[in-house]
Parts: C-alpha cells; sequence; structure tokens
C-alpha cells in the first residue's frame, strides 16, 4: 500500500555540459501532494519534464507504479502535466481543448461530452466550453489547463507553477480550489513552486531543491521548525542566525555560548563535541523582547516596528552589529508590548525552541 | 482644405489602379469588332473565346500549371519551413539565406540556368520542364511565409498534445497544421497567382508540346489582339477574386 507511485532513482541531468540536476532520488506516494520548491533556475522544471518525458535523465531511472518509463514516450506515461504558461490550443475552443486528450483515446463521442463536462463543471467553467481561450481571464484558462488534464483521470498530475501568472487574490482561492481537487480525486500533484508560504499551506510533503540537489524533503513542519541546513532555514521563511560555540555536552543535554551567554539546550539531531561551531536558527515568532533590566538576553536596539495586521514585526540591532527579527501577536493591553523606536532592550528565547545545526553544514 | 487634398490624392492613386482592369472589364462587353470604339452590350467575346480552341488549351494549360507547380511548391515548401525551424544542423543559414539568392535574382537569370541545366540533361521541354522551372521559383516563397508563421507557434502546444496522448505525428496533425494552415493557404495562392503570370521563365523553358497561357496572348499580339483577350482577361479577374475570397473565408471560419 506505501509502496511509491513515482519513484526516482539517482536522476542526473545536464544541459551542454552544465549540471541541472545531481544525483537526485525522490518518491511520490499514490494520492500525496508534494511540492517542489526551490529559487528560479534551480531546476524544477527540468525535473517535471524528466517525469513527464520530454527529456531523458543522463543518469538514474524513473518508475511510475512499479514499471520503468525510461523508454516510454510522454504520450504513452500514465500522468498528465498542467504547464508553466498554460499552453491551451489557440485554434480550439474550451471544449475541445478538454476532449483533446479523449479524443486521442478514441472515446466513443457520448463518453467524450459527458467526461467533457463533468471535468468543466469539476473547475467551474461550465458555461464556458464555447469560448476560445483568448476570450477568457488567466484565472479561467488555467482551470481550463488543469480540466483538461484531469479529464484524462491520470494518478499523477505534474503542475508547474500553475498559479504564479495569477494576481494574489485569485491565487488563494486557487490554492484552495486545487487542493480540494486533489482531495476528492486523490490524485497524486507534484507541484512546483518558488512560493514557500504556497508550499507550506498547500502540501502533505515539501521537497526543497537548490542548484540541482534535493536539501531536503519532509513534511511543511519539519522543513519548517527543522530545517536540514542553511539554505532551507533561509529560503523556507525567515530566520534569524546566532552564531554560537559548543562548551560541553552533559547527556541528553549540550552547553553552548552565545554571544558571550551560556545557555544549556536539548541535544540537536547531529552530534555536537566540544568547541564545535553551530548556529542557533530561530525563527522570528520564537523570539522574545525583554525590557533593558532582564537578566538574560542579548542587548540591542529598537530600529523599525512595523505593524502587520494581527502581528507586530521588530527589527532590533544587536550590539554585535547584527539584526534580529522579531515578529509578536499583537496584543494592545500587554504593557511590556510597547517598544519606542530607539529604545534599549534585550532579545532572548525560550531554550529548546532554537534549532541547532553545524556551522559548517 | 486639407481634408480634401488627402482625399483627391487617393482618388489618383486608385483611378490609377483600377481604371486599366475597368477599360478590360468594360470592352470585354463591347459588340465592336476593333477594340477602341463602343457598339453596345455583347456576349460575342465570350462565345469567341469559349470557341478559340488554342486559346481555351493554353489556359487550361495554364491553370493546370499552376495549380501542380502550387500544390507542390507548397507541401515540399512546408515541410523545408519545419525543417528550417524545427532543427539547428550544420548548413541551415546557408540554405535560409539560399531562398533569398533565389528570390531576389532576376528572372532572367533563372530562366536561363534552368534551360542549360534542362539542355544538359537532356530534359524535353514541355510540362515536366515548365513544373519544376515554376516549382523553382514558388518554393522560396512559401518556405518564407510558412517560416514567418513557425516563428510565432509556441512549441510547448505540441508537448501539452503528446502529454494528453497525442503521438508526435499526430500532435503535428492536429496542432501544428491547424497553427499554419493560413500560411499554407497564402502560401499556395502565391504560387498559384507566380504561376499563371510568369511570362520570361516559361519563355525559355516552355516547349511546343505545352503551351501556356501569357505566351498564347504574347504570340496574338504579333497578329493583332483580338477583344476576346479582354473576355479571358476578366474571367481571370473572376478566377482570382473568387480564390481570394474563399482563402478569406476559410480563414475566418477557422479563427471564430
Ligand atoms: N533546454 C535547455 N538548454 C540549456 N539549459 C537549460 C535548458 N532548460 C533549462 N536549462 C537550464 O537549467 C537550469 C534549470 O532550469 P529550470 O527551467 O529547470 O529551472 P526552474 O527551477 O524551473 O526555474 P523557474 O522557477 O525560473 O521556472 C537553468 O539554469 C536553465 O538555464
Ligand atoms: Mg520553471
Amino acid at each position: 500500500m506505501t509502496s511509491p507511485l513515482l519513484s526516482l532513482r539517482a536522476i542526473g541531468k545536464a544541459y551542454a555540459g552544465r549540471p541541472v540536476l545531481l544525483d537526485l532520488s525522490l518518491d511520490v506516494l499514490d494520492g500525496e501532494f508534494l511540492t517542489l520548491l526551490g529559487p528560479s533556475g534551480c531546476g524544477k522544471t527540468t525535473l517535471l519534464r524528466l517525469i513527464a518525458g520530454f527529456e531523458h535523465p543522463d543518469q538514474g531511472s524513473i518508475q511510475l507504479a512499479g514499471a520503468d518509463l525510461t523508454a516510454v514516450p510522454p504520450e504513452r506515461r500514465p500522468l498528465n502535466t498542467v504547464f508553466q504558461q498554460y499552453a491551451l490550443f489557440p485554434h480550439l475552443d474550451v471544449f475541445g481543448n478538454v476532449a483533446y486528450g479523449l479524443r486521442r483515446e478514441r472515446r466513443p463521442r457520448a463518453e467524450i461530452d459527458l467526461r467533457v463536462r463533468e471535468a468543466l463543471d469539476l473547475v467551474q467553467l461550465g458555461e464556458f466550453a464555447r469560448r476560445k481561450p483568448q476570450q477568457l481571464s488567466g484565472g479561467q484558462q488555467q482551470r481550463v489547463a488543469i480540466a483538461r488534464a484531469l479529464v484524462k483521470r491520470p494518478r499523477l498530475l505534474l503542475l508547474d507553477e500553475p498559479l504564479s501568472a495569477l494576481d494574489a487574490k485569485l491565487r488563494r482561492q486557487m490554492q484552495l480550489e486545487l487542493k480540494r481537487l486533489q482531495r476528492e480525486l486523490g490524485i497524486a500533484f507534484v507541484f512546483v513552486t518558488h512560493d514557500q508560504e504556497e508550499a507550506l499551506s498547500m502540501s502533505d510533503r515539501v521537497a526543497v531543491l537548490h542548484a540541482g540537489v534535493l536539501q531536503q524533503l519532509g513534511t511543511p513542519r519539519e522543513v519548517y521548525e527543522r530545517p536540514a541546513n542553511l539554505f532551507t532555514a533561509r529560503f523556507v521563511g525567515e530566520t534569524n542566525l546566532f552564531p554560537a560555540r559548543v562548551l560541553e555536552t552533559q547527556g541528553e543535554r549540550v552547553v553552548v555560548d552565545c554571544a558571550g551567554q551560556r545557555r544549556t539546550l536539548p541535544t540537536p539531531g547531529f552530534a555536537p563535541h566540544a568547541g564545535q561551531a553551530v548556529n542557533l536558527l530561530l525563527r522570528p515568532e520564537d523570539i522574545r523582547v525583554l525590557g533593558p533590566d532582564a537578566d538574560h538576553g542579548l542587548p540591542g536596539t529598537v530600529i523599525e516596528r512595523n505593524y502587520k495586521g494581527s502581528t507586530l514585526d521588530s527589527l532590533i540591532r544587536l550590539d554585535s552589529g547584527q539584526e534580529v527579527l522579531v515578529s509578536e501577536f499583537f496584543d494592545e493591553d500587554d504593557p511590556a508590548f510597547d517598544y519606542r523606536l530607539g529604545e534599549t532592550v534585550k532579545v532572548s528565547w525560550v531554550d529548546g525552541w532554537e534549532w541547532m545545526l553545524p556551522a559548517d553544514g | 482644405m486639407s481634408g480634401r487634398l488627402p482625399r483627391l490624392w487617393l482618388a489618383l492613386v486608385y483611378l490609377l489602379l483600377y481604371v486599366p482592369i475597368a477599360v478590360l472589364l468594360l470592352y470585354s462587353f463591347n459588340d465592336a469588332r476593333t477594340g477602341y470604339r463602343w457598339g453596345g452590350w455583347s456576349l460575342r467575346w465570350y462565345r469567341a473565346l469559349f470557341a478559340n480552341d488554342t486559346l481555351m488549351d493554353s489556359l487550361w494549360n495554364s491553370l493546370a500549371l499552376a495549380a501542380a507547380a502550387a500544390t507542390l511548391a507548397t507541401a515540399i515548401g512546408a515541410l523545408t519551413a519545419f525543417a528550417l525551424h524545427r532543427y539547428r544542423f550544420r548548413g541551415r543559414e546557408l540554405m535560409h539565406g539560399l531562398l533569398f539568392v533565389v528570390m531576389m535574382s532576376p528572372e532572367i537569370v533563372l530562366a536561363i540556368s534552368l534551360l542549360a541545366l534542362f539542355l544538359l540533361v537532356g530534359l524535353q521541354l514541355g510540362f515536366t520542364s515548365l513544373l519544376i522551372a515554376h516549382l523553382t521559383f514558388c518554393l522560396p516563397f512559401v518556405v518564407i511565409t510558412v517560416l514567418a508563421r513557425l516563428a510565432g507557434f509556441d512549441a510547448r502546444l505540441l508537448e501539452a498534445a503528446r502529454d494528453l496522448g497525442a503521438s508526435e505525428a499526430r500532435a503535428l496533425y492536429t496542432v501544428l497544421l491547424p497553427a499554419i494552415l493560413p500560411a499554407l493557404l497564402a502560401g499556395w495562392l502565391l504560387g498559384f497567382t507566380l504561376s499563371l503570370d510568369d511570362v520570361v521563365v516559361s519563355t525559355f523553358v516552355g516547349g511546343p508540346s505545352y503551351e501556356v497561357l501569357p505566351l498564347r496572348i504574347y504570340s496574338m499580339v504579333r497578329v493583332g489582339l483580338k477583344p476576346e483577350v479582354n473576355a479571358l482577361g476578366t474571367l481571370l479577374l473572376v478566377f482570382s477574386l473568387l480564390a481570394l475570397a474563399l482563402s478569406q473565408l476559410l480563414l475566418n471560419k477557422q479563427k471564430s
């Protein structure tokens, strides 16, 4: 039951001698929503094209439901793609676009009619069947592209930044719609985006990609709270980084020196040794701002305050010169909350809320 | 005042363009024996035209040749354009440039070189030599027209088609072909017209076994032009207008 639907093994791909994907292995489970997250040019589209069959890997193998796909042309792979720029057929109307894949399967006319109607209803475009793609808005075109792929009832759907051309509001709405479709139909999605918020809110699992290398594969929580390395930590959300040095290990605890402060922290996921340089990562919402008289914390000055509705974001410059981003939930009645620009404060956190990484990792 | 000057100018240009054609039309219905006096309305020159077997034969010859040359040129030209567009190979730039050489070189040069070639290989001058020659000068126009259309074609559409289950050939047929159809049609019409009114090349590579219309008319001029040529001209005009209208109709139907 838990055997993977799609399985990529040690994939390598280079264009003109320049590596684009390096030794990449990844499993996609049946029915899951997996997001490929990474900056522009990191190889996301290339990976999708390899899976869809438009490119061939230089090394490695691709298996779908146990069958090797290496020699299978795109038209015979039981998966479909929603392209980055929709790629709707301009000479066909909406109905014709959605029916295209079924016509290639030589389905009977009545069945095509029925299934196309169903698919269009699914994406709420029932009344637009006779429109040409050029006569639709971006969001509607996007939905046609999705219906066109879904009507084939694939087990796996590849989506290449399907929402990147939409404005923020429509994007939010389409995110919910896509998520609903995926859950109702039980199709596995491989969804590409470079928007970390989108990745975290929609996915069952996130694969973080950078420079052709898989940095981390995990649930949104794992990726956000326990990043495997600095790249992931910085790419997935804002993060504050405090350099520290391991003083000694005490069983389940490790004692570090962070800017002259001695802190006893839980043992991280790796085995630290005395004298090792480490980084302590803290999300802005995990930082506490204390008054200047507090008995612990790193001293600094408030240099920016931004009211963000539900949160209040502050930028604090520590005496060491480092700048720390703090995000606090807004509470009008809390007097401790009322720091002014230029005021001196101390920043700290609850021991155990930090995430420790080796400095050379 | 300033508004009337451009309109006057435009009227002059249109006069220049259409007066000769109007005269031709009018005189094709003229009942007089010689061309320059008006003798009342009549269809006698049309009857004379249809009774003139040599002229009618040359007309059919010309139409058949033009249709064959245009069709072949469109088929070969479309494939050539596709290859030039799709594949990167050595000599691609050169091939592209050579198209313009054929298009720009004086017709007389093409005519002489083709004749020399046919004599060299011992080809009997007639339909085949004419067809090859007309194909030669139609081809670049088709290639250029189709290439321009292909340049605006989004290759991802072919990938989308493959992704939805179309084989490569099927994707080309169902997605690429509709996209370049206007160019094919335009190329065919261009080739047809070029072939139909070619004189220079046909003079050199044509033979007595297959006389084309422009040469027939040309030789008639020497013995005295009869008004039935006006009738012929009118018919050709109607023909090309119909072809133009038909192509527009097809293109519009495709668009909507
Ligand atoms: N056909 C190609 N020939 C040469 N290089 C290519 C080709 N396709 C992609 N590349 C290169 O491979 C790298 C990865 O490209 P890819 O399109 O996979 O990035 P991406 O992650 O999808 O980026 P984006 O978020 O901008 O879409 C880029 O550096 C790109 O320049
Ligand atoms: Mg991309």
